[in-house]
């Protein structure tokens, strides 16, 4: 069990951020995130693109937004638990309790949810029979390569995770890749690459065919594969791989007993504190009147909502408001000596 | 104003007057038309606006931006005529555009 002032949850800009106000007042926080990296949306979805609306920043791609939010909170020493996600939230007597799907467990006087739009999850073949095979036969990803070895391996998708995993499978199983549509968004050199192995017949390449169907009763037989005009093909397999991107969803969310407007989280503007006392909500997640889904709203919530925690954390102190530019108790928490 | 007509994947159909210049997206979500979440707002960040659009509407409506495609290869359930609905922005020429919603988004 990990005791904590605060956790945070999500590790996008208004995580990061909030990191840093909560270090600036003088908590404690652990911050939890379901991607394997720290950046959120910034990372997940657009780490080359610029952003040009950060507040005295003219220009910077969503990774250099992260790299530099993350050398702010440098001085605070802050734990990441990445790839993991809060599964479960309970209230005992004054403080909550929280687990992960990994089993962490902590205890904190409250939690901030910076969630963006939820977690990120690999979005599944709609094929409803597809689901007693996933985990087993139908992966999302690559953990272990070896399983393929000598075996036929039929791969979805025409962006780069399909591409690369159709080069590589290539090598030591049979390959057949399969796309919606001729072309692939993937970067060019592989595309080009998966066309020379098709000549050479080490992928086989079917593109505007889709899943349709799958037998099989313990095990994967054959799977059919329809084509834009119609035509479906059956074809043996003994994995299938599906990359069709990330999706996102509010998941366990819903069940800690918020208020939901829609996907979003309805908070009140002076702490965006939600209707549970000791749970606030941040960024694009949370919902009020006239709310901007900017990062620079988000940063403004993170200020608001880690004063809003300190009454929880602390019960017999009162909040003195202070700047960073002056306070001695301030440039100690940032690790700022005297002569700096 | 132009009608735009939504039909859920369940038959239901809504025809709603959506003005000059809004997305069909837009239109859908402000006169809450379920089937449409665009949990990216309309920026071609995700593909939860995902619709179909019927043969004959398809050629007259502006042809996709780089990217649209791409976003539709992540979509639940892409089709030949797979549009996103953010990119079809509403004006005249749109009279009368119908839309088809899939299963669910997400």
């Amino acid at each position: 069990m990990i005791d904590t002032d605060v956790l945070v949850i999500g590790a996008g800009p208004t995580g990061l951020f909030c990191v840093h106000q909560l270090g600036i007042i003088g908590l404690k926080c652990e911050v939890v995130d379901n991607l394997d990296k720290i950046g959120g949306q910034c990372i997940e979805l657009y780490p080359d693109k610029p952003i040009y609306d950060i507040p005295a920043i003219s220009v910077c791609t969503g990774e250099e937004l992260t790299k530099n939010l993350i050398k702010q909170i440098k001085p605070f020493k802050t734990n990441f638990h990445l790839g993991d996600r809060v599964e479960e939230v309970k209230k005992v007597k004054d403080n909550w309790i929280i687990k992960t799907i990994k089993g962490k467990e902590f205890n904190t006087k409250s939690i901030i949810i910076a969630g963006g739009v939820g977690s990120f999850e690999p979005r599944k073949f709609s094929v409803k029979e597809c689901e007693k095979f996933e985990g087993k036969e139908i992966l999302y990803s690559v953990k272990d390569k070896t399983i393929f070895e000598n075996k036929t391996v039929s791969i979805f998708g025409g962006g780069d995770a399909a591409l690369d995993w159709a080069i590589e499978l290539s090598a030591t199983s049979k390959v057949q890749l399969i796309h919606r549509r001729d072309e692939f968004r993937g970067a060019q050199a592989s595309v080009d690459k998966v066309k020379e192995l098709s000549k050479e017949g080490k992928i086989e390449l079917l593109t505007k065919y889709q899943l349709s169907s799958i037998k099989g009763d313990k095990k994967i037989e054959s799977i059919g594969i329809k084509h834009d005009d119609d035509d479906i093909k059956n074809i043996e397999t003994d994995y299938l791989l599906g990359f069709f991107g990330l999706i996102v969803q509010l998941g366990p969310i819903t069940n800690w007993g918020l208020n939901l407007d829609k996907k979003h989280i309805p908070v009140n503007t002076e702490n965006f504190e939600t209707n549970q006392k000791g749970i606030f909500a941040i960024g694009d997640i949370c919902t009020y009147p006239g709310k901007l889904k900017l990062i620079l709203s988000g940063f403004h919530e993170g200020a608001l909502a880690a004063r809003g925690s300190f009454k929880y954390a602390r019960l017999d102190e009162k909040l003195r408001f202070e700047f960073s530019t002056t306070s001695k108790r301030v440039h100690s928490r940032l690790g700022i000596k005297k002569d700096d | 104003m132009p009608k735009v007509k939504y039909i859920e994947h369940n038959g239901k159909s809504h025809t709603i007057d959506v003005p000059n210049g809004l997305s069909v997206m837009e239109g859908a979500i402000q006169n809450n038309v379920p089937g449409i979440d665009a949990d990216c707002g309309g920026s071609m960040a995700c593909a939860t606006c995902h619709v179909y659009v019927k043969e004959e509407w398809f050629d007259k409506l502006p042809k996709k931006e780089d990217g649209e495609e791409d976003m539709i290869d992540m979509a639940y359930e892409p089709k030949k005529f797979s549009r996103l609905s953010c990119q079809l922005i509403v004006s005249n020429e749109l009279e009368g555009l119908v839309v088809n919603l899939p299963v669910k988004q997400t």
